[in-house]
């Protein structure tokens, strides 16, 4: 018998092995690593020095930036970007649902393409339509229906780039989530709805609070965890556009591409790492509300 | 107030479908514009492109912008086409490798007992919220001390673990019925021949759907190329790409940008019209319970 299981647990470790391997060492050790130099002074060259806290306590006492910048920019970015990509991908998903199949077909893959122009490839379409001068595509349509005079700077003022930002990464936020969610609407037992309905649903914002929502929640879930993953992905997209880190006044300045700052640009990779642990910690938190939103209940 | 029907996943048209129609179909034309853009820009001849008042249609179609972009030798003095040989390499390994790792380690994680699985899939499925922009230092490193930098395998290894991807074979694996692996291993099949001839083919949905999401990210990424690549012969289409458009306010660079552009989307976008319906029977399991 325990020749046996020891024959079944060679199996187990061939087959887990690799991706176990990449796993642990693209994933996890460089999550503790963060956590670890998170608590050092780390130049690249010399070996890391332990520093306790002083990292964080520059990061919230001494970074003016980080604090008037980076975190509230952060926060709106997020807050702005997540609950309206995925509320926006849920009411496409169901309206999606609700009519035949090759109409449907066509719209899901116009809706879902811009998910897969991530980043550069797109670039260079947003830098046209939102050129600065007065031949960028959208200052010529806005300046033809008489809205503005003047050419906006989408791009380079303070003032823009972040809406411009906000609007081209919901754009491109219809991504597997809202796939997710489509199958999940589609996969709904049309007899409950019968049942609702006998019930006493009537309208139809309630068979969307009462049945569909309640039915899919697993996809939900799903969806909820991919929006807080790509809006917090999301964060390059000012630089992109700005074409500079730091960005115009700061304006585009993600908690992202602050990171990037120190750790590539000053290579204070120490306080860097501490960055990067406040954003690991920003997703966590948010992951952990959507789950208590839409997490089964035990 | 009668009952009226569900109309979820209608079999054909009926007129109270046209208000989903009404905000579906402007919603996709406007979602549509950018695309439609880089298609039009590409065919661009620059009188077309610096036009003024800027027309969003092309007139007189033309592939000069694609003749440029590969006949045009890069500064480093690098053809463009090896950038897209790297890419379509880079893409092909990464695509291939990563389904054989992720299936294997679905198939186990779904179908064998043991006493870590549980929470070895739990830490998977944690891991789905990970964002590996956060860790871009900590993976340097990582990868620096591993003798890694300049190594072409660093545009693979580190996409190699996807946490979407595991998580969606493993349910779709669930799927398949306990009994048939029962059957075969009284049969005298062994693991391999059960992961080979049953699991593999009867998973082939959620194969398809690791396939396009490795590709888009291998494709499409430019942190191998921007920070563990030295050698530009060894970098990627979507660097050079990044190169050519922070440098766009070269007036001839627009078209050839746009058509650089669309290199970079069109595989996707004809790889997923091939595996859409695949996808949809994935996504189908990809709840999270």
């Amino acid at each position: 018998m325990s020749e046996l299981k020891r024959a079944e647990g060679k199996w187990i470790l061939a087959f887990l092995g690799p991706y176990a391997v990449v796993f642990t060492i693209f994933i996890i050790v460089p999550i503790i690593m963060a956590v670890l130099l998170s608590f050092t002074n780390f130049n690249t060259i010399q070996f890391p020095d332990f520093v306790g806290l002083k990292n964080y306590i520059s990061l919230f006492t001494y970074d003016d930036v980080f604090m008037q910048y980076v975190l509230p920019n952060t926060i709106k970015f997020a807050l702005i970007v997540g609950p309206l990509g995925y509320a926006l991908s849920f009411f496409l998903a169901w309206m999606l649902a609700q009519i035949p199949r090759v109409p449907r077909t066509i719209l899901a893959l116009i809706i879902y393409s811009p998910s897969m122009t991530v980043g550069v490839a797109m670039q260079v379409i947003w830098l046209t339509i939102f050129s600065g001068d007065k031949s960028g595509y959208l200052n010529s349509f806005l300046m033809n229906l008489g809205l503005i005079n003047q050419p906006v700077q989408w791009l380079q003022s303070p003032q823009y780039l972040m809406i411009t930002m906000i609007i081209v990464t919901l754009w491109s936020s219809m991504g597997v989530g809202f796939l997710a969610m489509l199958a999940g609407v589609l996969n709904t037992d049309p007899e409950l709805y019968e049942a609702g309905y006998v019930d006493g649903i009537s309208k139809r914002w309630q068979e969307i609070f009462y049945i569909t929502v309640p039915l899919m929640k697993p996809q939900m879930l799903f969806g909820a965890v991919m929006s807080v993953v790509s809006t917090f992905q999301a964060g390059y997209i000012g630089v992109l556009l700005s074409g500079s880190n730091p960005t115009p006044q700061y304006a585009g300045q993600l908690i992202v591409n602050h990171i990037e700052d120190y750790g590539f640009l000053r290579y204070e990779m120490g306080y860097a790492a501490s960055i990067s642990v406040m954003l690991l910690l920003m997703i966590w938190i948010s992951s952990k509300f959507v789950w208590s939103i839409f997490g089964e209940r035990e | 107030m009668a009952f009226q029907g569900t109309k979820i996943n209608p079999q054909r048209f009926h007129r109270s479908q046209i208000k989903f129609y009404a905000i579906l179909i402007p919603l996709a034309l406007f979602m549509s514009l950018p695309i439609i853009f880089i298609f039009m820009n590409a065919f661009k001849p620059p009188n077309e492109l610096f036009a003024f008042p800027p027309r969003i249609f092309v007139r007189n179609p033309t592939w000069d912008n694609f003749k440029s972009l590969f006949n045009t030798l890069t500064q480093s003095g690098i053809p463009v086409s090896r950038y897209l040989f790297n890419s379509l390499l880079i893409s092909l390994l990464t695509v291939i490798a990563t389904i054989l790792v992720g299936t294997a380690a679905g198939y186990v994680l779904s179908k064998k007992q043991f006493r870590l699985k549980k929470l070895l899939f739990e830490i998977n499925t944690l891991a789905l919220m990970f964002v590996p922009i956060a860790v871009m230092i900590p993976r340097y490193i990582i990868i620096a001390r591993a003798g890694l930098v300049d190594n072409f395998l660093v545009h693979i290894l580190p996409n190699l673990a996807m946490p979407v991807g595991l998580f969606l074979v493993k349910q779709f694996i669930d799927q398949i019925p306990d009994s048939l692996i029962e059957a075969a291993k009284l049969d005298g099949a062994n693991d391999w021949f059960i992961y080979g001839k049953i699991i593999l083919p009867l998973t082939k949905p959620a194969i398809a759907t690791i396939a396009i999401l490795s590709f888009q990210t291998a494709w499409s990424s430019v942190e191998a190329s921007n920070f563990y690549i030295n050698q530009e012969s060894l970098k990627n289409f979507a660097y050079y790409m990044s190169t050519l458009t922070s440098s766009t306010s070269a007036v001839a660079g627009q078209g050839v940008a746009a058509a650089a552009g669309l290199i970079m989307f069109l595989p996707s976008l004809v790889i997923f019209i091939f595996t859409q319906s695949k996808v949809m029977n994935t996504m189908a399991h990809s709840g999270i319970k």
